[in-house]
């Protein structure tokens, strides 16, 4: 029992922004009128899964108490790259895909290195890169268009049969009817889970980038290469924000160096991770409760679109109270989140 | 500790040296190019200096809240949204009523940073979509029609014996920050709060107060260079302060506040806010594409932050 209750405080954040979510999409789907179908569920998750990376690649740095302003930027020029290396040949899809996460991982590499030996503020630094990035993105795409190869965007958008049905192979009996239907963005995401970030955290540079977090003089007193530990989140903040731009290309099809776009990418990724429980003063948090964090926020903007706008609610589904609607969310959200400041007695104890 | 005196450091010095290095690059450009130096004429040099007083006004707010080691992103539509109700006031209420509006938006900033202890970074970006969505309601999402009354176009656009008013805005507003940072209690609250806040609390300090007051500082700054934007285009519209925001705290830390908090002068975002204004126009002057521009506003950046700005080598 006590078990129980230890493991529930410890991931508090996370089961609330599970809960969050349950209930935003639950009522989203009660009143969709196909909602909770295969269909749904295919263009809930396209539209999601973008934010959901950059929410991802937030994390990371946030862990180690830093901040990256950079990731909007680097899923943007990600995305421009695309636009231009994914077609051709298959052998010529495969290396421009690897290209554009290299590059972003690449892009993550030099914001670490910067902060670690430039020693300077994580925040000012990926707020200066970020601009190089955008006018990378820019030079890659001075005006919208470009071409992505349309096999390769039907494969990664709907549901895993349709990757067999694209590539024109045979979908196995047992398969089709069950796995098969899992849309396909949702895969990705469970194998980049299981495959980048599971082993991540558990290896001795990600637990070092939670201790560099709470308490970076221990870390590197404890023997820590504090350094290493810093260097790796933000590359693997690259990567994944890398992933989501390649991601963004496929779904669109093409790709845009849009700069507003990039800025409300990094602003949202922000509020996702808080959402998603962890701290913005690092240590505390990971990547599962960003997933949901994101999730529960794309959400919140699905529901403007199906409330009857004849009904008793109807005036919120006039989609100009969307802004209004979505910052009151998170206001509330993080204030609900601060509500532990009126049981502390010591106001010593708040001056973190 | 350092204290605001105007006095000649490190990061005023390299930025005074780089601006005279963008001069004469662009003045080397345009005598090339057209035989002229525009560069160096006095009505180009005031116009930059009137140009500045926008982003400069930002700035300042935006600095005494980067001492206290905390942020403002609510600067955007803090901004926009001071210009919309001025205009859409207009007659003589038109400038306090955009004022009172930075005074309310200041309050909740501050209130949510002092008494739920919020960090500042996720609640003023909250604020700031609320007042976005406030916005989009009152205007339907289009550019209000209303339009800035006599008083704010004087304010904005025109000058007394060829200096611009903007700027003697900008700088009279510099005179009482530079007062109340050094001679005024509330100064050096600031940067002993921004140096280690629970030693501010246990001196006595009214540390919740002293927080309220800085964002109320940092939001006036920000609604009267709403309003004196709005008189330079003669009205508000969508976004106008959406380029604001992160030039106003790269001008801060280009002038060697730390980010942090704590330390700083107003010296320094003086000189950071004309060195990125002039910036910005001799690379628009030379005709450099926006790529280009935003890959040298952050190598820049960094530069410059790499030349003077690095912590120190022992582990904190």
């Amino acid at each position: 029992m006590s078990n129980l209750r230890l493991w529930i405080n410890q991931n508090m954040g996370v089961l609330l922004s599970v809960c969050i979510f349950a209930l935003v999409y639950g009522l989203y789907s009660f009143l969709h009128p196909s909602g909770g179908t295969g269909k749904i569920f295919i263009q809930n998750s396209n539209e999601t899964f973008v934010l959901i990376m950059v929410a991802m690649a937030q994390t990371v740095p946030v862990l180690t108490g830093g901040l990256d302003l950079s990731v909007g930027a680097v899923m943007t020029m990600s995305n421009a790259l695309a636009s231009v290396v994914v077609n051709g040949s298959p052998a010529e899809i495969f290396f421009g895909m690897f290209l554009c996460v290299a590059v972003s991982a690449f892009a993550g590499f030099m914001n670490g290195c910067i902060i670690v030996y430039g020693r300077l503020q994580p925040i000012i630094v990926t707020l200066a890169t970020g601009a190089v990035y955008i006018g990378i993105a820019l030079f890659l795409r001075p005006t919208p268009g470009g071409k992505v190869d349309g096999d390769l965007s039907f494969a990664a958008t709907f549901d895993l049969n349709e990757i067999f049905l694209t590539y024109g192979w045979d979908i196995p009996k047992w398969f089709e009817g069950s796995i098969g239907l899992i849309p396909t963005p949702m895969a990705i995401l469970v194998l980049i889970v299981v495959v980048i970030w599971i082993p991540f955290r558990s290896s001795v540079t990600g637990r070092g980038c939670y201790a560099i977090g709470s308490a970076e003089g221990a870390a590197y007193m404890s023997g820590l290469n504090v350094g290493r530990s810093r260097i790796a989140a933000y590359t693997l903040a690259g990567l994944f924000a890398g992933i989501g731009g390649l991601y963004l290309a496929l779904q669109t099809g093409s790709g845009n160096a849009d700069v507003p776009q990039a800025g409300a990418y990094t602003l949202n990724s922000i509020a996702a991770v808080v959402i998603g429980g962890s701290s913005l003063y690092g240590g505390a948090g990971g990547v599962i409760g960003s997933i949901f964090g994101a999730m529960a926020l794309r959400s919140i903007s699905f529901n403007f679109r199906v409330f009857d706008a004849d009904g008793p609610f109807g005036f919120i589904s006039d989609p100009l109270l969307q802004p209004l609607f979505e910052g009151t969310i998170l206001l509330i959200a993080v204030s609900v989140g601060a509500a532990r400041v009126f049981q502390v007695k010591n106001r010593l104890k708040l001056f973190g | 500790m350092t204290f605001a005196f105007p006095q000649i450091d490190k990061p005023i010095k390299y930025a005074l040296g780089f601006i005279a290095l963008i001069l004469i690059i662009g003045t080397v450009y345009t005598l090339i190019t057209q035989g002229t130096m525009n560069f160096l004429s006095p009505n180009y040099l005031l116009q930059q200096l009137q140009v500045a007083s926008y982003l400069g006004l930002v700035a300042t707010g935006m600095m005494m809240v980067i001492l206290l080691g905390h942020i403002d992103l609510s600067v955007p539509w803090t901004l926009t949204t001071a210009a919309m109700v001025a205009t859409a006031v207009g007659g003589d209420m038109a400038i306090p009523a955009g004022l009172l509006t930075g005074l309310m938006v200041g309050l909740v900033n501050g209130l949510g940073v002092a008494f739920l202890r919020v960090p500042s970074m996720i609640f003023t970006l909250g604020v700031n979509t609320v007042l976005q969505g406030l916005m989009v309601i009152q205007t339907g999402g289009f550019s209000p029609r209303s339009e800035a009354t006599p008083i704010m176009e004087y304010l904005a656009s025109s000058s007394i014996l060829g200096i611009p008013t903007s700027l003697l805005v900008w700088l009279s507003i510099a005179v009482l920050i530079i007062y109340m940072l050094n001679k005024m209690p509330m100064g050096r609250y600031i940067f002993a709060m921004g140096n280690r806040e629970s030693a501010a609390y246990l001196s006595g300090i009214n540390t919740r107060l002293i927080l309220i007051g800085t964002f109320v500082i940092c939001s006036l700054c920000a609604s009267m260079a709403g309003i004196l934007l709005a008189g330079y285009s003669a009205k508000a519209y969508q976004g106008m302060g959406d380029l604001y925001l992160l030039p106003a705290i790269a001008a801060v830390v280009i002038g060697g506040t730390n980010i942090l908090g704590g330390k700083g002068t107003f010296a320094g975002t003086f000189v950071g806010a004309i060195l990125i204004v002039l910036l910005q126009s001799v690379l628009s002057v030379m005709q450099m594409p926006e790529a280009g521009r935003q890959v040298i506003y952050g190598c820049v950046i960094i530069g410059m932050l790499l030349v003077y700005g690095r912590g120190d080598k022992k582990e904190s």
